[in-house]
């Protein structure tokens, strides 16, 4: 089984989550980040006192899925996250050593 | 013979008829306008400051700012209505104070008047000022003083620096007498608080980080609620000090709005054209900017010279923030000097230009022939702030004497003071 781990601009969640269901993925877990790469920071001004905002909000995008499907899976993301400019964010590949199901106790793949 | 209309109303003209209020007979109306008045400026205090304050600063003292503005709000009324009104309204001695004879409100009852509204009602409504006027003062010192200090200090404060300067504008002491104007407040309530929170300011110190780390304003909703929340009760504030409801009142009343109104305007348009972009924040700050500048002018000047003054209190108030804090370097961190005591002066030297002896026959400025008034106003606004000044450093040191200390310790400050003096927090953020 693999992560698959994408962070993305977080306008672009809805795309991507409709690419990952017609693939049929029908689940993930998101989590709202803030990071910054080569896509710097922006400022904010409060009474003429000027901020620089280095971090920027993002949305990280968690799926485990069988090492098989895992190309398919990053390739669909790539597509639907893109947006040519700047900032559109990184996919991570790991290995995962067990799932489980925590209702049923499933393991393996039938716990993805 | 038909009884015509003129016959019945022809009587009435041999009736007493006087077109200045009787004097010490009770107005239903303006009681009525008053007693709503006080509670229009009530309002500002626990909920358009505490808001328009709270939002401003950072989250982890959004509640403390709450906490201290409340407070002075509690202690001002308690203190009012046990020596703060005689101090301030009581006869008059020497042209400084109003003493002790009413003390615990004594020798006020619910018959006694103070023109044509109840004596209660009029009390009250000073009673207001007096606290906003201390709460006013922690806008410059946010993010680092103890809670039992500002208690300490704010009784002080009220008792020994505001109650005296009320007096000699309002009270019957020396500086009405003089022919100061000041229709609402912009010495007595802004240049004053202005220049204490600036003084406690430079005393207290600069906050840690100032100038180098980012401190966010926690919630510019609140603030935008607080302005609109303080420029609605501003009308009880401005057109209440008439004490009546009356043709003056109303021409407060207007001048009030169009001065906050085109105050926040120019204040918008100011920000845009230097950092290109207008602000929720610089909307709000311009509200109060012309709010306060035309405090003492509110019941003197006509509709044009509010569009002045609130212009005016715009853009000077804009450079305050900016540039002059900027360049000087003090840490006066909700703008208290820089809105209120700038916006301040500027309005009360507004008042000695424009004054109007059309509008109101008590207030005659230099462009009405009157250069003297201009003068008048210079010295009570230098008088203010000079007392001012002086009074809350001594304030200062006894407090600091009285609670070991004004500053809370550095982790707490680094800690947050919602978490380390309050043990709260401001909202439940997963």
């Amino acid at each position: 089984m693999k992560k698959i781990e994408a962070i993305i601009k977080p306008f672009k969640l809805d795309d991507v989550k409709e690419a990952l269901n017609e693939i049929g993925i029908q689940g993930m877990t998101i989590s709202e980040v803030k990071g910054y790469g080569r896509q710097k920071g922006h400022k904010e001004i409060y009474r003429g006192a000027e901020y620089i905002v280095d971090f920027i909000p993002k949305v990280k995008i968690e799926i485990v899925v069988e090492a098989e499907r895992a190309e398919k899976v990053v390739e669909k993301i790539r597509e639907a996250a893109s947006t040519g400019k700047i900032g559109d964010g990184k996919i991570f590949v790991s290995p995962i050593e067990e799932a489980l199901r925590v209702r049923t106790g499933e393991t393996g793949k039938d716990a993805i | 013979m038909r009884v015509k209309p003129w016959m019945i109303a022809a009587p009435l003209l041999f009736t007493p008829f006087s077109l200045a209020r009787a004097a010490d007979a009770l107005d239903t109306g303006d009681t009525a306008w008053m007693i709503v008045s006080t509670a229009l400026v009530m309002m500002m205090t626990p909920a358009g400051l505490a808001l328009f304050y709270g939002g401003m600063s950072r989250y982890k003292n959004l509640l403390n700012t709450i906490a201290m503005t409340i407070v002075a709000y509690c202690l001002g009324s308690v203190i009012w209505v046990l020596w703060g009104y005689s101090i301030a309204f009581g006869p008059d001695h020497g042209g400084i104070v109003g003493g002790l004879t009413h003390l615990f409100m004594n020798g006020i009852g619910v018959d006694s008047l103070q023109g044509s509204i109840p004596t209660y009602v009029f009390a009250l409504f000073q009673m207001t000022f007096a606290c906003i006027t201390v709460a006013l003062v922690l806008g410059s010192i946010v993010d680092r003083m103890k809670f039992s200090s500002w208690i300490v200090f704010a009784v002080l404060w009220i008792t020994l620096i505001y109650c005296p300067i009320a007096h000699w504008v309002w009270g019957g002491g020396w500086m009405g007498s003089m022919g100061a104007l000041d229709f609402a407040g912009g010495t007595v309530v802004h240049i004053n608080a202005g220049v204490a929170g600036l003084v406690l300011a430079l005393v207290l110190g600069k906050r840690i980080g100032y100038g180098k780390e980012s401190m966010f304003p926690s919630s510019i909703t609140l603030t935008a609620l607080g302005a609109a929340l303080l420029w609605f009760g501003w009308f009880g504030f401005n057109a209440g000090s008439q004490l009546a409801a009356d043709g003056i009142a109303a021409s407060a009343f207007m001048v009030t709005n169009t001065s906050a109104a085109i105050g926040a305007l120019a204040w918008m348009f100011a920000e845009w054209t230097v950092s290109k972009k207008p602000t929720v924040l610089g909307m709000a700050s311009g509200i109060v900017a012309g709010l306060v500048a035309i405090t003492p002018a509110a019941g003197f000047v006509n509709m044009p010279a509010s569009l002045v003054i609130g212009a005016g209190a715009g853009l000077l108030g804009y450079v305050g923030v900016t540039v002059l804090k900027r360049k000087l370097g003090y840490d006066d961190s909700l703008d208290a000097f820089g809105v209120h005591g700038v916006c301040g002066i500027w309005g009360a030297l507004a008042t000695g230009l424009f004054a109007n002896p059309a509008v109101n026959e008590a207030g005659r400025g230099l462009f009405y022939g009157n250069p003297k008034q201009l003068w008048i106003q210079i010295i009570s606004i230098v008088a203010t702030a000079v007392f001012t000044a002086v009074g809350t450093i001594i304030l200062i040191y006894i407090t600091r004497l009285i609670t070991g200390g004004l500053r809370v310790a550095t982790e707490s400050e680094i800690e947050g003071l919602d978490s380390a003096l309050h043990g709260e927090r401001g909202f439940e953020i997963i």
